[in-house]
């Protein structure tokens, strides 16, 4: 048990080892232990990045980062998290760039970065490129985002928001007890259905807000305890997840441009809600969060960005190895 | 009533949910010359109405009785020689199913050119469905029905 401190936490998985060489690729193969694994090894970045304390585990390794698709917070952070950990980069940002131009094919690229460094990311526009990769790659293979399929490190910081900015709570986490509630498009939003699959490990009930059109599709609903409604009523909810609205998920545009209002996080919005709710978005956000409300201490989404470079930091550290016979202390 | 001959070498497929039978024949019939023959809407005393699909000359393989068994869980599969049935077997819905149909997805990894991928599903049950184990997509039956193996 701990108290907003993952210190406290007894090691659930005490043998790292079972983490060096380990491919992250979906967040369906993470368990509760792997969770709290990571929850705890984040605490500790976050720890070592707030000290300035220099953590030179990686000195020597190299990253490979293929960026097949543009990215920015994903790319920045992984390079912010390797360079943190003393590690150094190769890789590329645009594909253009790259052999693929010359028509090389991903698992090859992938084999060659393979054989140049000690870790790859890799961000993918196809559904299941990060699979292939983890295939094709001798070593740890990351996913930063594979097109409509996979994003485990978002879905990871996530969590790791919701432990760091929530109220230290008397149970297995803070994030335990949490009523969540997700707003905007629940049918279509990769980070919603990952985030919700994820929560299912720990004690939490969940709000789903959206237009009917933009419903959570059953299969994430199944087994949770959950209320739906199209109305915006916050104030029940401890932990707030907004996500955007897209134009063209709607046939018909007047149906977008009905809708487009209606799930709007304002000043009136914020002062229904709880005053240790945390409001949270995984950006870019167009309109749905009015940036009148970014000064409000609940509204944690550049915190969440931040939280993206210690938690991938803790990642890289784990399936590297980095952390093999030893502990953060 | 009617009478529909017995085939001396092949295969009957027997007890087709009644309105899957044409897209089991799809699927087996390959491109033989020989006779086919899919009776629909047979009355049946388990099913009430069933579909029955008979093969001249046509014997089939394990992939093929995996795909057969998505679209029709129940049915039964005779191998006929000389006249006899030599072997009566049921279907079997299998757990896994790699390397006979391609991803539904356009923009799976495995649908993309000379990429070293072989497409692989999970058999989700009750409904039959399908989940690519690359892009993680789940297809019903309205995706597979109509498929045709390779």
């Amino acid at each position: 048990m701990f108290s907003g401190s993952l210190y406290e936490l007894p090691s659930k998985r005490s043998d790292l080892m079972s983490w060096e060489g380990r491919n992250i690729i979906s967040i369906d193969e993470f368990s509760k232990e792997d969770f709290y694994q990571v929850l705890e090894n984040s605490e500790k970045m976050i720890d070592l990045l707030d000290k300035g304390t220099p953590l030179n585990v990686l000195q020597g390794k190299l990253m490979s980062s293929l960026f097949f698709e543009p990215s920015t917070r994903t790319r920045l952070s992984f390079h912010a998290a390797m360079k943190r950990l003393g590690g150094k980069i190769i890789g590329f940002s645009d594909p253009r760039t790259s052999s693929r131009k010359k028509g090389e094919t991903t698992s090859d690229t992938i084999k060659m970065a393979s054989a140049y460094s000690d870790v790859i990311v890799i961000r993918h526009p196809n559904p299941g490129a990060a699979k292939l990769a983890a295939e094709s790659a001798e070593v740890p293979v990351i996913n930063g985002g594979d097109g409509s399929n996979q994003h485990p490190t978002q879905t990871l910081l996530d969590l790791v928001t919701i432990q760091q900015e929530r109220p230290p709570s008397s149970s297995d986490s803070n994030i335990d007890g949490c009523k969540v509630a997700f707003v905007g498009d629940l049918k279509y939003g990769r980070t919603v259905h990952s985030l919700c699959t994820a929560l299912k490990n720990f004690d939490t009930s969940f709000k789903f807000i959206a237009p009917e059109e933009l419903e959570m599709p059953k299969k994430y609903k199944e087994g949770t305890d959950y209320e739906e409604t199209n109305e915006l009523e916050l104030s029940d909810a401890d932990v707030v997840y907004v996500t955007r609205i897209q134009k063209e998920r709607f046939p018909r545009p007047s149906e977008y441009e009905r809708l487009k209002g209606t799930y709007v996080i304002n000043e009136n919005v914020m002062n229904e809600l709880k005053d240790d709710a945390i409001v949270m978005h995984p950006l870019p956000r167009i309109n749905e969060i009015k940036s009148t409300v970014d000064s409000d201490p609940r509204a944690v989404y550049f915190k969440q960005a931040f939280y993206g470079v210690p938690t991938r930091m803790a990642l890289l550290a784990m399936v590297t190895g980095a952390l093999e016979g030893g502990e953060l202390i | 009533m009617m009478l529909v001959r017995h085939i001396k070498n092949g295969t009957v497929v027997d007890h087709i949910k009644a309105g899957k039978g044409l897209g089991v024949m799809k699927l087996v019939k390959g491109d033989t010359e020989d006779p086919v023959v899919l009776a629909m809407n047979v009355s049946s005393t388990r099913h009430g109405k069933k579909d029955i699909l008979k093969l001249e000359n046509v014997y089939l393989d394990e992939d093929t009785l995996d795909l057969v068994s998505l679209l029709a869980p129940n049915a039964t599969v005779n191998l006929i020689k000389e006249g006899e049935v030599e072997e009566k077997r049921k279907v079997k819905l299998p757990s896994e199913i790699k390397g006979v149909l391609k991803c539904f997805n356009p923009k799976c990894i495995t649908n993309q050119e000379r990429e070293p991928a072989e497409p692989e599903f999970k058999v989700l049950k009750n409904p039959v469905r399908l989940k690519c184990k690359y892009c993680g997509e789940v297809f019903a039956e309205k995706f597979f029905k109509n498929v045709q193996k390779p």
